[in-house]
C-alpha cells in the first residue's frame, strides 16, 4: 500500500518539476547568452503569477490560454530591462551586475507586496479537483496540463534555437561575443531578445504554476533560489540539463516532503545542490568549464 | 604606533571628532534615537565584517544572515538552557560560525565554485539553516526562542542584561574595534594577498600566493566577526525566530551599507550604515506623519538606493567624499 503513495507523490513531483524546469530554462538561456545572472528570476515568476491571477479574475480565461499573453508581457518586460538597465552593465564586473539585479529583485518583490498584500492567493479552475487514474497512479488533471504545456513551450524553444536564423544568431553571440560583433550582428539587440525570451519562459511557467499552487509576494526569492539550484544541478548552459534538473528537484522535494515533513522539503533540494557541487561541479549534463 | 602610520592627520582628527560625537550621543538622545543609533552601529559592524570577505578578498557572500543567526542561537540557547554567560556563549558562537564558514569555503574553493555560484551557495546554506532551525526542537523551532527579561534597572554586562544605553556603548566599542581590526588586516601580509586575489586570482596564484588558504582565512574571519553581532542581536531583542534571523532579506539588508558606502574601503560600511539606516528611519517617520502604513515601502526604498548607487556611483558614496576631504589622492 505505502508504495503506491510514494509512486503517486513521485509522479506529482515529476509533473511539477517540469514546470520548474521551464522556469529554470529561462534562467539558463539568459545566463548562457547574456552571461548575466538574473537574480530577479523568481520575482519575475511571481509577477507572472499575479498577472495570471488578475487576468483570470477579469476575463475568466483558462491559465493555459492566459499563458500566451502573459509570456508576451514578460517578454516585453525582459526586453526593456535588458535595453534600459543591463546592457550598460555588460562590461562591468560580475558582482556589479549581480547587485543591479538584486536591486531589481528587491524592488519587484516589495512592489508586489504593496500592491497585492502579503496573503496567499489562488485560483480555482473548472478542473481544479479533477484527476486521472493510470493503473495504481492518481494524478491531478491541472498538473498534467501544466506539465504538458511546459513540454510544448520547451520544445518550441529548442526548435527556435536549432532551426531559425535568429536562434542561430543568438547562439553565435553566446559562443563568441567578439566573433558575433565582427560578422555584424547587433549583439545588444540580440541580448535584449534573449533576455525577453528567458523572461517569456518564466511568464509561461508562472501562468501554469498558478493553476497548481497559490502565490504570495515573498515566495519570489525562494523561486529564484530554486531556479539556481535546478540550473546548477542540471548543468549550466545546458538546455536539456535545466529540464532534467527540474525533474530531479521536483522529485526530490516531493519525496522529501512525504518522507519527512512537507515544510522541510526544500532542505533536500539544497542537499542535492551541495552533493552536485561536491562531486560534479559542472552539473549533471554540463560540460567541464574551460 | 605603527598602526597609525600613513594615516593623514586630517583623517585622524575627523575620526576622533566622530568618536567623541558618538560617545556623547546617548546623553542627548531620546529612547527612539538611541535605538536608531544602535541599529546604525549594528549595520556598520556587520557591514565591516562582510567587507572583509567581499571588499578585501573579493568573495561575494549573500548568506551572512547564517552567521548572525548561528551566533545568536548558540549564545541564546546556552543562556536559556544552562544559564551560561553570553561571553562564554560567544566562544561557542565564534567556533560554530568559523566552522560553518570553513565548511562553505572548503566546499566552494576546493571545487572552483567562484563568483556568482559562490554567492548562490552561501544563500543555499543560510536557507538550509533557516528551514533546519524551524524544525530544531531544542531551540523551540519555528515558535521562536525567547530570552528571559528580568529587570532593566541595573546593567549586568556579564550577562548582557541592561539598558539600551549599555547596548549602544557595547555596539560602539565593537564597531570601533572592527574598524581597527580591518585597518590592521588591510595592511597585513594577508591583506595584500587578499587584494591581489580580489584583483586577479590567476595572477596571485602565479605569484605563489596560496589562494585557497587566503580565501579560507577571509571567510573564517568574516564569519567569526559576524557571529559576535548575532550574539548582541539576540540579547538586545530577546527573541529569535528562524524565519526572521536567517532570511535572505536579512543578508541583503546587511550588505547594502558597505555597497552604498563603498566596497573595500575602510570607512564605506560605516558611512553606508549611517546613510541608509538614517534615511530609512526618516522615511518611516515621514510615513507615520502622513498616516501611510504599508509594509514593503522601506524595502522598495532600499532597492532604489541600491539601484542608483550601483548605476551612478559604482565605487560607492565614500570614495568621492574622501577625495573631497583630501583624505585620499588620485582616482
Amino acid at each position: 500500500m505505502p508504495v503506491e503513495i510514494y509512486l503517486n507523490v513521485a509522479a506529482s513531483g515529476l509533473l511539477t518539476g517540469l514546470v520548474y524546469g521551464l522556469m529554470a530554462l529561462g534562467l539558463s538561456v539568459i545566463f548562457g547568452v547574456v552571461r548575466v545572472v538574473n537574480f530577479a528570476h523568481g520575482e519575475m515568476m511571481t509577477l507572472a503569477m499575479y498577472l495570471t491571477l488578475v487576468l483570470f479574475g477579469a476575463l475568466k480565461l483558462d491559465p493555459l490560454v492566459l499563458l500566451v499573453p502573459i509570456a508576451a508581457a514578460l517578454f516585453v518586460f525582459g526586453y526593456l530591462l535588458q535595453i534600459g538597465l543591463i546592457n550598460p552593465f555588460i562590461n562591468r564586473p560580475e558582482h556589479s551586475q549581480f547587485m543591479l539585479l538584486v536591486a531589481v529583485a528587491l524592488i519587484l518583490v516589495n512592489v508586489q507586496l504593496i500592491v497585492f498584500g502579503p496573503d496567499a492567493q489562488g485560483i480555482r479552475t473548472t478542473y481544479s479537483f479533477d484527476s486521472y487514474q493510470l493503473g495504481p497512479l492518481i494524478v491531478d488533471a491541472s498538473k498534467v496540463y501544466a506539465a504538458g504545456a511546459a513540454l510544448v513551450v520547451a520544445a518550441a524553444l529548442f526548435a527556435f534555437f536549432r532551426f531559425t536564423l535568429l536562434g542561430k544568431a543568438i547562439r553565435a553571440c553566446a559562443d563568441n561575443y567578439h566573433g558575433a560583433l565582427v560578422v555584424g550582428l547587433n549583439v545588444k539587440r540580440l541580448y535584449a531578445l534573449t533576455f525577453g525570451i528567458g523572461a517569456a519562459c518564466v511568464g509561461a511557467a508562472g501562468a501554469m504554476l498558478m493553476a497548481v499552487t497559490d502565490v504570495t509576494p515573498t515566495i519570489g526569492p525562494a523561486y529564484t533560489l530554486l531556479a539556481f539550484v535546478i540550473v546548477i544541478t542540471g548543468g549550466l548552459g545546458s538546455m536539456p540539463g535545466a529540464l532534467l534538473g527540474g525533474l530531479l528537484i521536483g522529485l526530490t522535494e516531493a519525496l522529501g516532503g512525504v518522507l519527512f515533513t512537507p515544510s522541510a522539503k526544500s532542505m533536500f533540494a539544497f542537499g542535492l545542490l551541495v552533493l552536485v557541487l561536491l562531486f560534479r561541479p559542472q552539473g549533471i549534463l554540463g560540460r567541464k568549464a574551460a | 604606533m605603527s598602526l597609525l602610520e600613513g594615516v593623514p592627520r586630517r583623517g585622524l582628527a575627523l575620526l576622533a571628532a566622530l568618536l567623541v560625537l558618538l560617545l556623547v550621543f546617548p546623553m542627548f538622545a531620546s529612547g527612539y534615537l538611541l535605538a536608531v543609533g544602535f541599529l546604525i552601529l549594528y549595520f556598520a559592524y556587520v557591514g565591516q565584517a562582510w567587507n572583509v570577505m567581499m571588499g578585501f578578498a573579493g568573495q561575494l557572500s549573500l548568506g551572512h544572515s547564517l552567521y548572525v543567526g548561528l551566533g545568536a542561537y548558540a549564545a541564546a540557547a546556552l543562556y536559556v538552557h544552562f544559564g551560561l554567560s553570553p561571553w562564554i556563549g560567544l566562544g561557542a558562537a565564534i567556533a560554530l560560525c568559523a566552522l560553518a564558514g570553513a565548511a562553505i569555503g572548503f566546499l566552494a574553493f576546493r571545487f572552483g565554485v567562484a563568483g556568482v555560484y559562490f554567492a548562490i551557495l552561501t544563500i543555499a546554506f543560510a536557507e538550509f539553516a533557516r528551514i533546519g532551525f524551524d524544525h530544531f526542537a531544542w531551540v523551540r523551532g519555528s515558535s521562536g526562542l525567547f530570552l528571559p527579561v528580568a529587570n532593566y534597572t541595573e546593567n549586568d554586562l556579564w550577562n548582557l542584561r541592561g539598558s539600551p544605553t549599555m547596548f549602544y556603548y557595547l555596539m560602539l566599542a565593537m564597531t570601533a574595534g572592527a574598524f581597527v581590526l580591518c585597518h590592521a588586516l588591510l595592511r597585513s601580509r594577508m591583506g595584500y594577498y587578499w587584494q591581489a586575489i580580489r584583483e586577479s586570482p590567476e595572477a596571485a596564484e602565479a605569484l605563489g600566493v596560496n589562494v585557497f588558504r587566503c580565501k579560507m582565512v577571509a571567510v573564517v574571519i568574516s564569519a567569526a566577526m559576524t557571529s559576535l553581532a548575532g550574539v548582541v542581536f539576540a540579547f538586545y531583542y530577546n527573541n529569535l525566530f528562524p524565519e526572521q534571523i536567517f532570511h535572505v532579506s536579512r543578508s541583503i539588508e546587511l550588505i547594502l551599507g558597505p555597497i552604498i558606502g563603498g566596497i573595500g574601503t575602510l570607512f564605506g560600511p560605516i558611512v553606508g550604515a549611517f546613510l541608509l539606516t538614517g534615511l530609512a528611519e526618516g522615511l518611516r517617520e515621514l510615513m507615520l506623519q502622513l498616516g501611510i502604513d504599508v509594509p514593503g515601502v522601506k524595502q522598495v526604498f532600499y532597492g532604489l538606493c541600491l539601484l542608483l548607487v550601483v548605476v551612478f556611483l559604482p565605487d560607492g558614496v565614500w570614495p568621492p567624499i574622501a577625495r573631497r576631504l583630501g583624505l585620499r589622492r588620485g582616482p
